[in-house]
Protein backbone atom coordinates (compact mmCIF):
# COMPACT_ATOMS: atom_id res chain seq x y z
CA UNK A 1 0.00 0.00 0.00
CA UNK A 2 2.76 2.40 -0.90
CA UNK A 3 2.37 5.76 -2.57
CA UNK A 4 5.21 6.66 -4.90
CA UNK A 5 6.44 10.26 -4.65
CA UNK A 6 6.35 10.93 -8.41
CA UNK A 7 2.84 9.44 -8.53
CA UNK A 8 1.73 11.60 -5.62
CA UNK A 9 3.09 14.70 -7.35
CA UNK A 10 1.26 13.76 -10.55
CA UNK A 11 -2.01 13.24 -8.64
CA UNK A 12 -1.60 16.60 -6.90
CA UNK A 13 -0.93 18.34 -10.22
CA UNK A 14 -4.09 16.78 -11.68
CA UNK A 15 -6.04 17.81 -8.56
CA UNK A 16 -4.84 21.41 -8.78
CA UNK A 17 -5.75 21.62 -12.47
CA UNK A 18 -9.19 20.12 -11.89
CA UNK A 19 -10.02 22.28 -8.86
CA UNK A 20 -8.95 25.37 -10.80
CA UNK A 21 -11.35 24.58 -13.66
CA UNK A 22 -14.20 23.74 -11.27
CA UNK A 23 -14.13 26.93 -9.24
CA UNK A 24 -13.24 29.37 -12.02
CA UNK A 25 -16.82 29.43 -13.30
CA UNK A 26 -17.82 31.06 -10.01
CA UNK A 27 -15.38 33.91 -10.64
CA UNK A 28 -16.23 34.09 -14.33
CA UNK A 29 -19.90 34.91 -13.79
CA UNK A 30 -18.94 37.77 -11.47
CA UNK A 31 -17.12 39.53 -14.27
CA UNK A 32 -19.18 38.62 -17.31
CA UNK A 33 -22.75 39.86 -17.38
CA UNK A 34 -25.22 37.16 -18.30
CA UNK A 35 -28.34 38.78 -19.63
CA UNK A 36 -30.67 38.17 -22.53
CA UNK A 37 -29.25 36.06 -25.33
CA UNK A 38 -26.07 35.26 -23.38
CA UNK A 39 -28.11 33.78 -20.61
CA UNK A 40 -29.90 31.66 -23.19
CA UNK A 41 -26.61 30.59 -24.74
CA UNK A 42 -25.54 29.29 -21.33
CA UNK A 43 -28.35 26.77 -21.66
CA UNK A 44 -26.50 25.25 -24.60
CA UNK A 45 -23.36 24.56 -22.56
CA UNK A 46 -24.49 21.17 -21.18
CA UNK A 47 -25.17 19.48 -24.55
CA UNK A 48 -22.16 21.16 -26.21
CA UNK A 49 -19.76 19.94 -23.53
CA UNK A 50 -21.10 16.39 -23.38
CA UNK A 51 -21.15 16.07 -27.17
CA UNK A 52 -17.54 17.24 -27.45
CA UNK A 53 -16.40 14.52 -25.05
CA UNK A 54 -18.28 11.73 -26.77
CA UNK A 55 -18.05 12.70 -30.47
CA UNK A 56 -14.71 10.99 -31.29
CA UNK A 57 -16.04 7.72 -29.84
CA UNK A 58 -19.34 8.08 -31.66
CA UNK A 59 -18.05 9.07 -35.09
CA UNK A 60 -14.35 8.29 -35.40
CA UNK A 61 -13.49 5.11 -33.50
CA UNK A 62 -15.11 2.19 -35.28
CA UNK A 63 -18.33 0.81 -36.74
CA UNK A 64 -19.17 -1.08 -33.53
CA UNK A 65 -18.85 2.09 -31.43
CA UNK A 66 -20.88 4.20 -33.86
CA UNK A 67 -23.75 1.70 -33.98
CA UNK A 68 -23.69 1.20 -30.21
CA UNK A 69 -23.82 4.98 -29.70
CA UNK A 70 -26.89 5.16 -31.96
CA UNK A 71 -28.53 2.28 -30.05
CA UNK A 72 -27.85 4.07 -26.75
CA UNK A 73 -29.22 7.37 -28.05
CA UNK A 74 -32.46 5.83 -29.37
CA UNK A 75 -32.90 3.79 -26.20
CA UNK A 76 -32.51 6.95 -24.14
CA UNK A 77 -35.58 8.46 -25.86
CA UNK A 78 -37.86 5.88 -24.27
CA UNK A 79 -36.05 3.75 -21.70
CA UNK A 80 -34.63 4.52 -18.27
CA UNK A 81 -31.06 5.77 -18.12
CA UNK A 82 -29.48 2.60 -16.75
CA UNK A 83 -31.23 0.32 -19.26
CA UNK A 84 -29.99 2.52 -22.12
CA UNK A 85 -26.40 2.37 -20.85
CA UNK A 86 -26.64 -1.42 -20.43
CA UNK A 87 -28.04 -1.80 -23.97
CA UNK A 88 -25.12 0.25 -25.30
CA UNK A 89 -22.56 -1.89 -23.49
CA UNK A 90 -24.17 -5.15 -24.61
CA UNK A 91 -24.42 -4.00 -28.24
CA UNK A 92 -20.79 -2.90 -28.39
CA UNK A 93 -19.68 -6.25 -26.93
CA UNK A 94 -21.76 -8.18 -29.48
CA UNK A 95 -20.68 -6.01 -32.43
CA UNK A 96 -17.02 -6.34 -31.45
CA UNK A 97 -17.41 -10.11 -31.11
CA UNK A 98 -18.82 -10.11 -34.65
CA UNK A 99 -15.60 -8.43 -35.74
CA UNK A 100 -16.98 -4.97 -36.54
CA UNK B 1 -47.57 21.92 3.24
CA UNK B 2 -46.15 20.87 6.55
CA UNK B 3 -44.75 24.34 6.98
CA UNK B 4 -48.25 25.82 6.85
CA UNK B 5 -49.62 23.38 9.39
CA UNK B 6 -46.72 23.79 11.78
CA UNK B 7 -47.21 25.90 14.88
CA UNK B 8 -45.00 28.95 15.08
CA UNK B 9 -42.82 27.50 17.84
CA UNK B 10 -39.16 27.52 16.92
CA UNK B 11 -38.64 23.89 17.73
CA UNK B 12 -41.29 22.88 15.23
CA UNK B 13 -39.96 25.16 12.55
CA UNK B 14 -36.52 23.70 13.03
CA UNK B 15 -37.83 20.16 12.67
CA UNK B 16 -39.67 21.09 9.52
CA UNK B 17 -36.56 22.51 7.84
CA UNK B 18 -34.59 19.45 8.92
CA UNK B 19 -37.29 17.33 7.37
CA UNK B 20 -37.23 19.20 4.04
CA UNK B 21 -33.46 18.92 4.01
CA UNK B 22 -33.63 15.19 4.48
CA UNK B 23 -36.30 14.93 1.77
CA UNK B 24 -34.08 16.94 -0.57
CA UNK B 25 -31.04 14.84 0.27
CA UNK B 26 -32.98 11.63 -0.43
CA UNK B 27 -34.35 13.16 -3.63
CA UNK B 28 -30.80 13.81 -4.80
CA UNK B 29 -29.84 10.20 -4.02
CA UNK B 30 -32.84 8.91 -5.97
CA UNK B 31 -31.92 11.01 -9.00
CA UNK B 32 -28.29 9.92 -9.08
CA UNK B 33 -29.01 6.23 -8.33
CA UNK B 34 -29.06 5.00 -11.96
CA UNK B 35 -25.83 6.88 -12.65
CA UNK B 36 -24.21 5.24 -9.64
CA UNK B 37 -25.03 1.84 -11.09
CA UNK B 38 -23.52 2.99 -14.39
CA UNK B 39 -20.40 4.49 -12.85
CA UNK B 40 -19.39 1.39 -10.87
CA UNK B 41 -18.29 -0.55 -13.98
CA UNK B 42 -16.47 2.57 -15.19
CA UNK B 43 -14.69 2.82 -11.86
CA UNK B 44 -13.77 -0.88 -11.96
CA UNK B 45 -12.36 -0.46 -15.46
CA UNK B 46 -10.42 2.61 -14.38
CA UNK B 47 -8.92 0.71 -11.43
CA UNK B 48 -8.00 -2.25 -13.63
CA UNK B 49 -6.31 0.04 -16.18
CA UNK B 50 -4.47 1.85 -13.37
CA UNK B 51 -3.21 -1.50 -12.06
CA UNK B 52 -1.77 -2.36 -15.49
CA UNK B 53 0.09 0.99 -15.34
CA UNK B 54 1.66 -0.03 -12.03
CA UNK B 55 -0.51 2.04 -9.68
CA UNK B 56 -1.24 0.48 -6.28
CA UNK B 57 -4.84 0.37 -5.01
CA UNK B 58 -3.88 3.13 -2.55
CA UNK B 59 -2.59 5.36 -5.35
CA UNK B 60 -5.64 4.62 -7.48
CA UNK B 61 -7.98 5.47 -4.59
CA UNK B 62 -6.07 8.66 -3.87
CA UNK B 63 -6.35 9.77 -7.48
CA UNK B 64 -10.09 9.03 -7.64
CA UNK B 65 -10.70 10.79 -4.32
CA UNK B 66 -8.67 13.91 -5.08
CA UNK B 67 -9.17 14.36 -8.82
CA UNK B 68 -12.72 12.90 -9.04
CA UNK B 69 -12.93 13.44 -12.81
CA UNK B 70 -13.15 10.21 -14.78
CA UNK B 71 -12.28 11.60 -18.21
CA UNK B 72 -9.01 13.17 -17.11
CA UNK B 73 -8.13 10.09 -15.04
CA UNK B 74 -8.48 7.83 -18.10
CA UNK B 75 -6.42 10.26 -20.17
CA UNK B 76 -3.73 10.29 -17.45
CA UNK B 77 -3.57 6.49 -17.63
CA UNK B 78 -3.16 6.75 -21.41
CA UNK B 79 -0.04 8.89 -21.08
CA UNK B 80 1.25 7.41 -17.80
CA UNK B 81 4.98 6.59 -17.67
CA UNK B 82 7.24 5.38 -14.86
CA UNK B 83 8.18 7.62 -13.14
CA UNK B 84 5.42 9.79 -14.49
CA UNK B 85 5.73 13.44 -15.47
CA UNK B 86 3.57 15.55 -13.16
CA UNK B 87 3.62 18.40 -15.65
CA UNK B 88 2.41 16.13 -18.46
CA UNK B 89 -0.56 14.62 -16.65
CA UNK B 90 -1.32 17.93 -14.93
CA UNK B 91 -1.56 19.76 -18.24
CA UNK B 92 -3.63 16.96 -19.78
CA UNK B 93 -6.03 17.19 -16.81
CA UNK B 94 -6.29 20.95 -17.32
CA UNK B 95 -7.11 20.46 -20.99
CA UNK B 96 -9.66 17.67 -20.48
CA UNK B 97 -11.33 19.51 -17.60
CA UNK B 98 -11.33 23.03 -19.04
CA UNK B 99 -14.99 22.31 -19.85
CA UNK B 100 -15.62 22.58 -16.11
CA UNK B 101 -15.18 26.35 -16.45
CA UNK B 102 -18.28 26.47 -18.64
CA UNK B 103 -20.08 23.91 -16.50
CA UNK B 104 -19.51 25.72 -13.21
CA UNK B 105 -20.36 29.09 -14.78
CA UNK B 106 -23.63 27.63 -16.04
CA UNK B 107 -24.54 25.95 -12.76
CA UNK B 108 -23.49 28.94 -10.66
CA UNK B 109 -26.36 30.94 -12.19
CA UNK B 110 -28.78 28.36 -10.71
CA UNK B 111 -27.43 28.32 -7.15
CA UNK B 112 -29.32 31.21 -5.59
CA UNK B 113 -30.18 29.16 -2.52
CA UNK B 114 -26.52 28.42 -1.74
CA UNK B 115 -24.28 30.35 0.63
CA UNK B 116 -20.94 31.45 -0.91
CA UNK B 117 -19.18 28.75 1.06
CA UNK B 118 -21.49 25.92 0.03
CA UNK B 119 -21.31 27.09 -3.59
CA UNK B 120 -17.56 26.81 -3.43
CA UNK B 121 -17.70 23.40 -1.74
CA UNK B 122 -20.28 22.13 -4.24
CA UNK B 123 -18.15 23.14 -7.21
CA UNK B 124 -15.28 20.96 -5.97
CA UNK B 125 -17.47 17.92 -6.73
CA UNK B 126 -18.57 19.02 -10.19
CA UNK B 127 -18.27 15.69 -12.03
CA UNK B 128 -20.14 15.50 -15.35
CA UNK B 129 -22.91 13.24 -14.05
CA UNK B 130 -23.50 15.29 -10.90
CA UNK B 131 -23.52 18.51 -12.87
CA UNK B 132 -25.94 17.14 -15.48
CA UNK B 133 -28.41 15.96 -12.82
CA UNK B 134 -28.14 19.34 -11.06
CA UNK B 135 -28.87 21.12 -14.37
CA UNK B 136 -31.90 18.87 -14.96
CA UNK B 137 -33.13 19.61 -11.45
CA UNK B 138 -32.69 23.37 -11.86
CA UNK B 139 -35.12 23.26 -14.79
CA UNK B 140 -38.01 21.94 -12.72
CA UNK B 141 -37.27 23.09 -9.17
CA UNK B 142 -34.96 25.24 -7.08
CA UNK B 143 -31.62 23.58 -6.54
CA UNK B 144 -30.83 23.27 -2.81
CA UNK B 145 -27.54 22.39 -1.08
CA UNK B 146 -29.15 19.31 0.51
CA UNK B 147 -30.34 18.01 -2.85
CA UNK B 148 -26.90 18.59 -4.34
CA UNK B 149 -25.28 16.79 -1.40
CA UNK B 150 -27.60 13.85 -2.09
CA UNK B 151 -26.13 13.69 -5.59
CA UNK B 152 -22.53 14.00 -4.45
CA UNK B 153 -22.20 11.73 -1.41
CA UNK B 154 -23.16 8.34 -2.88
CA UNK B 155 -21.68 9.07 -6.31
CA UNK B 156 -18.33 10.13 -4.87
CA UNK B 157 -18.22 7.07 -2.64
CA UNK B 158 -19.09 4.75 -5.54
CA UNK B 159 -16.41 6.26 -7.77
CA UNK B 160 -13.62 5.99 -5.19
CA UNK B 161 -14.54 2.51 -3.92
CA UNK B 162 -15.06 1.00 -7.38
CA UNK B 163 -11.69 2.40 -8.50
CA UNK B 164 -9.92 0.80 -5.53
CA UNK B 165 -11.77 -2.47 -6.10
CA UNK B 166 -10.82 -2.45 -9.78
CA UNK B 167 -7.16 -1.84 -8.94
CA UNK B 168 -7.19 -4.62 -6.36
CA UNK B 169 -8.93 -7.09 -8.67
CA UNK B 170 -6.75 -6.00 -11.59
CA UNK B 171 -6.29 -8.75 -14.13
CA UNK B 172 -9.07 -10.90 -12.65
CA UNK B 173 -11.66 -8.65 -14.27
CA UNK B 174 -10.81 -9.91 -17.73
CA UNK B 175 -10.44 -7.70 -20.77
CA UNK B 176 -12.84 -4.76 -20.37
CA UNK B 177 -12.81 -4.15 -24.13
CA UNK B 178 -14.16 -7.66 -24.90
CA UNK B 179 -16.90 -7.20 -22.29
CA UNK B 180 -17.73 -3.78 -23.71
CA UNK B 181 -17.31 -2.23 -20.26
CA UNK B 182 -15.07 0.52 -21.61
CA UNK B 183 -18.18 1.68 -23.48
CA UNK B 184 -20.08 2.44 -20.27
CA UNK B 185 -18.31 5.81 -20.09
CA UNK B 186 -19.38 7.19 -23.51
CA UNK B 187 -22.81 5.53 -23.11
CA UNK B 188 -23.47 7.56 -19.95
CA UNK B 189 -22.53 10.74 -21.81
CA UNK B 190 -24.88 9.93 -24.69
CA UNK B 191 -27.79 9.33 -22.33
CA UNK B 192 -27.06 12.67 -20.66
CA UNK B 193 -26.84 14.49 -24.02
CA UNK B 194 -30.26 13.13 -25.01
CA UNK B 195 -31.70 14.54 -21.79
CA UNK B 196 -30.74 18.06 -22.84
CA UNK B 197 -32.57 17.93 -26.18
CA UNK B 198 -34.80 20.99 -26.56
CA UNK B 199 -35.45 21.12 -30.28
CA UNK B 200 -33.69 22.19 -33.51
CA UNK B 201 -31.48 24.74 -31.74
CA UNK B 202 -30.02 21.95 -29.61
CA UNK B 203 -29.49 19.96 -32.82
CA UNK B 204 -27.41 22.79 -34.31
CA UNK B 205 -25.29 23.02 -31.15
CA UNK B 206 -24.73 19.25 -31.11
CA UNK B 207 -23.84 19.16 -34.79
CA UNK B 208 -21.25 21.93 -34.57
CA UNK B 209 -19.81 20.74 -31.26
CA UNK B 210 -19.51 17.15 -32.53
CA UNK B 211 -18.00 18.16 -35.89
CA UNK B 212 -15.48 20.49 -34.25
CA UNK B 213 -14.48 17.81 -31.73
CA UNK B 214 -13.98 15.12 -34.39
CA UNK B 215 -12.03 17.47 -36.68
CA UNK B 216 -9.81 18.72 -33.85
CA UNK B 217 -9.14 15.21 -32.61
CA UNK B 218 -8.17 14.21 -36.16
CA UNK B 219 -5.76 17.07 -36.83
CA UNK B 220 -4.48 18.14 -33.40
CA UNK B 221 -2.60 15.70 -31.17
CA UNK B 222 -3.61 15.51 -27.51
CA UNK B 223 -6.98 16.25 -25.96
CA UNK B 224 -7.72 19.73 -27.31
CA UNK B 225 -10.84 18.34 -28.97
CA UNK B 226 -12.99 18.56 -25.83
CA UNK B 227 -12.38 22.28 -25.33
CA UNK B 228 -12.65 22.93 -29.09
CA UNK B 229 -16.00 21.15 -29.41
CA UNK B 230 -17.48 22.75 -26.29
CA UNK B 231 -16.50 26.26 -27.36
CA UNK B 232 -17.70 25.73 -30.94
CA UNK B 233 -21.09 24.59 -29.58
CA UNK B 234 -21.32 27.61 -27.28
CA UNK B 235 -20.44 30.00 -30.12
CA UNK B 236 -23.17 28.43 -32.25
CA UNK B 237 -25.71 29.16 -29.54
CA UNK B 238 -24.42 32.73 -29.13
CA UNK B 239 -24.68 33.40 -32.88
CA UNK B 240 -28.15 31.84 -33.06
CA UNK B 241 -29.20 33.90 -30.03
CA UNK B 242 -28.01 37.24 -31.43
CA UNK B 243 -29.64 36.52 -34.80
CA UNK B 244 -32.92 35.89 -33.09
CA UNK B 245 -32.52 39.17 -31.25
CA UNK B 246 -31.90 41.06 -34.51
CA UNK B 247 -34.99 39.54 -36.06
CA UNK B 248 -37.05 40.65 -33.11
CA UNK B 249 -35.53 44.14 -33.30
CA UNK B 250 -36.06 44.64 -37.03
Amino acid sequence: MSVDLATLLAILAMTAATVLTRISGLFLIRHVSLEGSRRKAIESIPPAVLMAVVAPTAFATGVAETIACAVTAFAALRLPMLVSVALGVVSVAILRALGL
Amino acid sequence: MRGRLAPTSNKWAFQVTENTRLQDFLGGIRSIAPLIAAVIPIGLVFGAVAATKGLSPAETGLMSALVFAGGSQFVAMDIWTHPTSWAGVGFAALLVNIRHVLMSASLATKMDGFSPRSRFASMLFLADEIWAMAEFRARVATLTPAWFAGLVAPFYLAWVVSGIAGAAAGAFLGDPVVLGLDFAFPAVFIVLVMGFWKGPETGAVLLVSGAAAVATQHFVPGVWYIAAGAIAGLLTALVAGSREKQEVAS
